[in-house]
């Protein structure tokens, strides 16, 4: 089995199975899916704002970063974003920004 | 009348035993016999051949879900698919535990419907999200959960008319 750096690990390409798949309410789902954090990044930008906020006041965000990529340091981060009550494009921004800086710190970690 | 169906010949007894049967599936060939004034032995010959020629496919129990306390809730979910992949999906979806009816549709896209259901909308959820979103070829979701059913019946045939004398 491939072992990996913690930081390479959250940044690996996932199987489908444990993709985040984006929804604008329960059981619609918008057809855009992230298989790394990577990929995430970039599809926050073209989700519709309402996915993140469904996402995010549901805690989907929170406990993907936590289960699944197993990064408790992203999962706090975006906890507390959600204390902050970020609606629409502020959301959007300030999720992307927040998760696009985590991925960045993860990448230099791994050189 | 005779009515050709798919290979299979059934006269006006043998329609008139699939409505009896239809009511109520548990009467014996004696009562559905004497109701259709005809020898139980011919009832039993008949309804052997159905089951043989797999006209008749099963007996079931309709269960009153809400009378023995189960929490359930009921959706109908809509999946758009790629073309090629539509086969693939619905096959998958019909072996999924939580699907009670699959059916592939035409419209200005090919999509499948599926009649599903789960304890809560938490868990519908989640089905969704962990099980159909990620079989491949599905392209987006939708999904309406049934708030109140008015109607929900298998096709019947009434007064001893074949579906075709009834269109």
């Amino acid at each position: 089995m491939k072992s990996f750096s913690p930081s390479s690990r959250i940044l690996r390409k996932l199987p489908r199975e444990n993709a985040f798949y984006f929804f604008t309410s329960i059981g619609n789902y918008t057809g855009v899916s992230a298989e790394s954090l990577e990929e995430f990044i970039q599809k926050i930008k073209e989700v519709n704002t309402k996915s993140l906020e469904f996402h995010l006041y549901r805690g989907d965000f929170q406990k993907w970063a936590d289960e699944t990529l197993e990064d408790r340091e992203l999962s706090e981060k975006i906890k507390n974003l959600q204390t902050l009550k970020p609606v629409g494009d502020a959301l959007r921004d300030q999720l992307y920004f927040m998760v696009s800086r985590r991925f960045e710190e993860l990448k230099r970690q791994t050189l | 009348m005779k009515i050709k169906n798919r290979g299979n010949v059934l006269d006006d007894l043998d329609w008139r035993i699939l409505q009896v049967l239809q009511e109520d599936a548990k009467q014996t060939y004696v009562e559905t016999g004497r109701r259709l004034q005809v020898a139980h032995s011919t009832v039993h010959e008949r309804i052997k051949k159905m089951e043989e020629q797999g006209i008749i496919e099963k007996y079931t129990a309709i269960v009153n879900l809400d009378k023995v306390g189960a929490k359930y809730i009921t959706a109908i979910m809509t999946v758009f698919t790629d073309p090629k992949e539509s086969g693939n999906v619905a096959e998958r979806l019909s072996k999924l535990e939580e699907v009670l009816e699959v059916f592939t549709s035409l419209s200005e896209e090919l999509l499948i419907i599926a009649k599903v259901t789960a304890e809560d909308q938490e868990k519908l959820h989640s089905f969704i999200a962990h099980s159909v979103a990620p079989l491949p070829g599905v392209l987006r979701i939708r999904t309406s959960i049934v708030t109140k059913k008015y109607k929900e019946e298998m096709f019947s045939i009434k007064g001893g008319q074949t579906p075709n004398e009834r269109l």
